[in-house]
């Protein structure tokens, strides 16, 4: 049987695949969002786990209400790039510093 | 090892494979068809993990709805890749060694072992028994959803259609010499705007105009 040591594990190793992603590709929007999805995935793995562990279906629940707002996260984060792009002609993070942030 | 073992790790193998895919690829099309090969293989995990319908709720809405959208905004938008990737791998040195410092933590969290050799961490906990064949997650699932949750369901579904309407709003544009309905403009519209009445005064018809006009 899959212990929870195992997913545990894998869940972490992908968190920090999605870190380094989010370092490597820092200049590229959709690289960026691409990864946070990863970054969630990873969060889902360990709810997922725990509540097959504990034999709780509270857990499964909390991850259905996260994949509805990344769903909508990703959706609104899309359409921002897409009116982004028509008035920058670029996604690239570094140049969008209007804000003087 | 155990079939479900062997086919756990397996699995496992590609995600992280596609994971890596994800980060490294040149082409943001690549990372897009990278990351939907990652969530199929998440969906069997999750299956190995009885929990099947939230495993085919994520291929439905991830992989149908959501890498779709993905993939139609980097195509249909015109990125100079060569732009965006200078000083690509420029802090790898950073970025690295903390996912592998992230990473060592949790391994060593997950199997602590005291001097004696007694594992402290979570590797002492067995794993549980398999629900019994005839037991459905998504009933259950179900039964928890419109019940105890029913309030937070309804919340999520009205976030569900906030987001489409911001979705729309946001990409919406108006182009300058486009035909539109102004539906205000129709509906307040009266009838003196549109018909105007115009008095006439007799007159007599011009017989000899007309005699000639037929000859």
């Amino acid at each position: 049987m899959i212990t929870l040591q195992n997913v545990l594990l894998l869940s972490g190793v992908l968190f920090s695949l999605s870190v380094a992603g989010i370092f490597r590709n820092r200049k590229n929007v959709i690289l960026l969002l691409m990864c946070i999805e990863l970054m969630l995935l990873a969060v889902n793995f360990n709810f997922v786990a725990f509540s097959r562990q504990l034999g709780d279906l509270h857990g499964q629940i909390f991850v259905f209400f996260i994949l509805t707002v990344a769903a909508a996260e990703s959706a609104i984060g899309l359409a921002i790039l897409v009116v982004l792009f028509r008035q920058r002609k670029s996604i690239n993070v570094e140049q969008l510093d209007t804000m003087k942030g | 090892m155990s079939f479900t073992e062997i086919l756990f790790y397996f699995f496992s193998a590609v995600l992280v494979i596609s994971a890596t895919g994800v980060i490294t690829a040149r082409n943001p099309v690549y990372s897009a068809l990278w990351l939907v090969l990652a969530f199929f293989n998440s969906a069997i995990i999750w299956m190995l993990l009885e929990a099947e319908f939230l495993a085919i709720v994520l291929i439905l809405v991830y992989v149908g709805a959501v890498m779709v959208l993905f993939l139609f905004v980097v195509m249909m938008l015109d990125i100079k890749v060569e732009e965006l990737r200078a000083g690509f791998t420029k802090f790898d040195w950073l970025g690295l060694p903390i996912a592998l410092v992230v990473i060592g933590e949790i391994a060593s969290v997950v199997w602590l072992k005291s001097s004696d050799g007694v594992h402290l961490g979570l590797s002492s906990v067995a794993a549980p028994a398999a629900y019994a064949l005839d037991y459905s997650n998504t009933k259950a699932l179900g039964q928890l959803l419109y019940t105890e949750y029913l309030y937070p369901l309804q919340l999520a579904a009205s976030i569900l259609l906030i987001a489409i309407v911001a979705a729309i709003v946001l990409t919406m544009r108006k182009r300058p010499g486009q035909k539109m309905q102004d539906i205000s403009a129709q509906v307040a519209v009266k009838a003196s705007d549109r018909v105007r009445i115009v008095k006439v005064a007799a007159v007599q018809p011009d017989v000899d105009h007309g005699v000639e006009g037929q000859s």
